[in-house]
This record gives C-alpha cells, structure tokens and sequence, in this order.
C-alpha cells in the first residue's frame, strides 16, 4: 500500500513552511558566493512559478533570474501563423490546434480570428481528438497544426503512428516542433558576440521539467562540459524551484560544475526511451527554425521523415503557403525578452496597447510567457 | 503549455491502453502508449494532452518530502535556540 497521497504531490512541494526554510539556507550559502549569479530559468513554466510565488523577493540580492525563452507559443513566429491561418481559410479544411494557439496574432489575424472569418478552426484538448473530429467529417481534410518542445513532440507522433496504422486517409500535420538544447546554446553563443551589450551573462541554467522527463537530462551534458554552466533540471513547483537554486549555489560555493536533476520524482538521465523512439521514427531535424525574436536557430527544428511527406501539410499545399519572412511589431521587445536581455516593463506599450486581451506580441499571449507572468502577477514586483 | 499535471490511476482499459485518472477530484481519461514501463492501478502519472507521459517515482517523492520535513524541523530548533540565545542576552542586560 502506497504511503504517498495525491495531495502530497501538489500540497508538499508548494508548503510555505520548506520555502522558508529554504529561504534561510539560501541566505547563508549565498553569503559565501564570491561573485552575483545570473540563473536562466529556460522554460517559461518556471517564469511563472517563479513570478506566481515571487521568488524573486525572497532571494538575496546576489542571486538573480534571467529569464528565458521557453515557451512554444511565444517563440512561435507570424509567418507559421500564417500558414495556420491560409491553411484554415481552406473550403475543406478543418485546422485543429492546441488550445495556447487561440490568441497568437499573425500578419492577418489570430485563428480566432479567423474562426470568426467562418473558417473551421477547432482547438482541442489532446492530439488525439483529431481522429473523431476526422471520422465524423470524411470529406474534410483536418489538418493538425502541431505546437511544442520534446515534452508534446511524441504526442504528435503517437497520432501520427495511429493515422498510420489505421490507415486514416485525411489527416494532415503541420509541424512546429522546437528543440530546447540548440536554443540554450543559441542563448549563450549569442551572449559571447556581444558581451559588453549584455548586462547579465548567464551562469547557469534551471532545466526545464517536462521536456526532461521526456529526453532525459542527458540532453543538456554539454553544458557543463563545455559551456562551464551547471545545469539543474528542476521541477515546476515552488520547493522544487528554491531547492534547485540551493543546487546550483552549492555547485559554485564547492567549485563545482555539473548536470544535476532535482525533479528526480520524474526526470532520470535516459528519459523515456518509447517516446524518444517514436519522435526519431517519425522525424529529422530540420536545418532551421525561425523563433520569434530570436530569429533563425540552426538544428533548433523537427520536420517529418521523406517517408511521410504525404502526410505533410507544408508540403502538400506548398503552393499556398508564403515562404517569406515577416518582421514583429516595431515597439515589442519580445526578442529582447525571450533573449534575457530585457524584461517585460521595459516594453513601451507593455500592459497599455499590449495586454492578455489584446497581446501585441506573443510573450503577452501564452499564460507562460514573460510577459504575460508579469502582467498577472506584477503587483507582487 | 508543457504544465502536465500529476494524477492517480483509477482503472485502466487494457483493449486500449487507455488509463482512467483522478486529477484533484476531476476523472479525465489518458492514453498509456507513450509509457514503457507497466502501470497498474494506484500508481501515480504525468498527463500532458491526453497521455501519461511518465509514471512519478514513489520512493523519491516520498524521500524528498521526509528531507523538506527534517529541514524544516532543523530550522524551527535553530529558530528556538535563536530564541532562547535572544531570551539570556536579554535577561544579562536586565
Ligand atoms: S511549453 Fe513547456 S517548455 Fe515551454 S514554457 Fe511551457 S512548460 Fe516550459
Ligand atoms: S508587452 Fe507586448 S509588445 Fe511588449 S514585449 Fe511584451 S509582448 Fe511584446
């Protein structure tokens, strides 16, 4: 009989009794840093945990947060947008996305947009329901426009292997998946170009929690070995926040610079291997990736294997499809955001023209974007 | 949007290898097909869009939540020694 509770799992790693105690700790160790630390929270799941429990308030002032870019629906740019929006405008086509994409603006307009143009966007809970929604309409194409980073990379390819094997004839996938490693070097490499226009070099990196639980930590081994910047894979509550920082800081009071995993509960070196396994059936590496605000990101993209170019909506309605690139509004930082370089209340039109109801850029859409985090949970700032 | 939620396993339906889960008191249904290791009922998982993506690691939350326990209980005596080092200085000066 099991000793562990469902409510353990939530309650135990948001008590605010072990962020106290935690704070302490903090507070001692970090008095024997020799110099601040810069740590980048990469994925923007810990931007909100982070922002949610105001983390930053209850750390020392030599400890400090960059964050990072991740957050699929904020480094989505507006010309795959686009796509999703011309591939909805389609007379037979049904587009059906995850629900984070509702609100993405591209050059025309957002998907609910173009749902309110009489196009037939459904957004939908899990990759899945793209089979019923394809039985129930045989004479549509239902085109599924596939978002996220390796932690939602093998649920696209689970229904791709069940189109397959079921021999479902009008299912299409556009594919956006990003990988997390290539955009963390990006980040760094970036840094070292213009080092003097940075005001915070990172130090080390907090690992993102999902994604790991589904490649493993061993993705992220070179950045120890050679970058020199420790990496904490740490879990999305707020304990596991604190004691991942507690990780790093003893990493550098110790002389130390390793790969450590504080989301043990979930995340093993390996990974899960069925679902690694499934992704490297069913996809390559594509040469680039445009990230908005980042601007194009070498190996940072998966596009579907030759094998299944028939089930490619780029490469089935390429004619359509612009190939061209499309700039982000004039006054959203976003770019600077997703880089580290600045944050969200340096944007001139953060919280006036740009707020969740009407986001300008994309860190203002998605509840884990930077800007978006600070807009929710600023008062505590 | 990867913030997956824990949930307890509640039945599973093995023709489909599909999982029937408790998530906070809300039943919600979750595809087993990305999991390699054997899930039985009570185990504890990792949803995300529909699947389980992992199965959580009793023993190590268990071992994580015993050591948040023993530091807090450190931090309360350190705060009580604190007390009653603050308690003498005080009696000393009176
Ligand atoms: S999608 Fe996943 S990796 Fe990205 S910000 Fe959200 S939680 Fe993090
Ligand atoms: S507040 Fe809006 S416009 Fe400004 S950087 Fe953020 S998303 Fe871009």
């Amino acid at each position: 009989m099991s000793q562990l509770k469902l409510k353990d799992l939530y309650d135990g790693f948001r008590d605010p009794e072990t962020i106290k105690a935690f704070k302490k700790i903090i507070e001692e160790d970090a008095k024997k840093l020799e110099k601040p630390i810069n740590i980048m929270e990469v994925c923007g799941g810990h931007t909100h945990t982070i922002m949610k429990y105001g983390i930053p308030q209850l750390l020392p002032s030599n400890i400090n947060f960059i964050h990072g870019p991740g957050c699929p629906v904020c480094i989505m740019p507006k010309e795959r947008i686009d796509h999703a929006y011309i591939l909805s405008m389609q007379e037979d086509v049904i587009l059906v996305t995850l629900g984070d994409m509702i609100k993405v603006p591209g050059s025309n307009g957002s998907l609910q947009d173009a749902r309110s143009k009489g196009a037939d966007v459904r957004f939908v809970y899990s990759p899945m329901d793209c089979i019923k929604i394809a039985n129930e309409n045989p004479n549509k194409k239902v085109i599924f426009f596939a978002i996220g980073f390796e932690t939602t990379t093998p649920m696209t390819a689970a229904l791709l292997d069940v189109v397959i094997k079921q021999d479902i004839k009008n299912i299409y996938f556009h594919i956006n998946h990003v990988t997390v490693p290539e955009v963390m070097k990006e980040l760094i490499d970036s840094r070292d170009e213009h080092v003097d226009s940075y005001n915070h070099q990172i130090d080390a990196f907090l690992g993102p929690s999902h994604v790991s639980v589904i490649s493993g930590s061993k993705i992220y081994e070179e950045f120890p070995r050679d970058y020199n910047k420790p990496v904490v894979v740490a879990g999305f509550e707020p304990v596991d926040v604190m004691q991942s920082i507690l990780m790093i800081i003893k990493q550098f009071i110790e002389n130390r610079c390793e790969l450590e995993i504080e989301y043990k509960r979930l995340v093993s070196y390996e990974g899960n291997i069925k679902a690694q396994e499934l992704i490297n059936k069913y996809f390559k590496k594509s040469s680039l990736f445009k990230w908005r605000g980042l601007g194009n990101i070498k190996d940072s993209g998966l596009k579907l294997r030759d094998e299944y170019l028939t089930y490619d909506a780029e490469h089935i309605y390429k004619d359509i499809l612009p190939i061209g690139e499309i700039e982000d509004h004039k006054l959203c930082i976003c770019g600077d955001i997703l880089r580290g370089m600045a944050t969200p209340p340096e944007c001139t039109i953060f919280g006036t023209a740009c707020k969740p109801s009407t986001p300008i850029g994309s860190c203002m859409v998605s509840s884990e974007g930077a800007c978006a985090a600070y807009y929710k949970y600023g008062n505590l700032l | 949007m990867c913030l997956s939620i824990p949930s307890k396993v509640t039945h599973i339906d093995e023709e489909n290898n599909i999982a029937t889960v408790d998530t906070m008191g809300v039943e919600r249904k979750a595809s087993l097909d990305l999991i390699d290791q054997p899930v039985v009922v009570g185990d504890y998982v990792l949803i995300h869009i529909g699947f389980a993506m992992n199965k959580i690691d009793e023993e190590d939350a268990l071992a994580s939540l015993e050591v948040y326990k023993e530091i807090i209980e450190k931090m309360e005596e350190e705060e009580r020694r604190q007390a009653i080092l603050e308690d003498d200085a005080c009696a000393n000066r009176g």
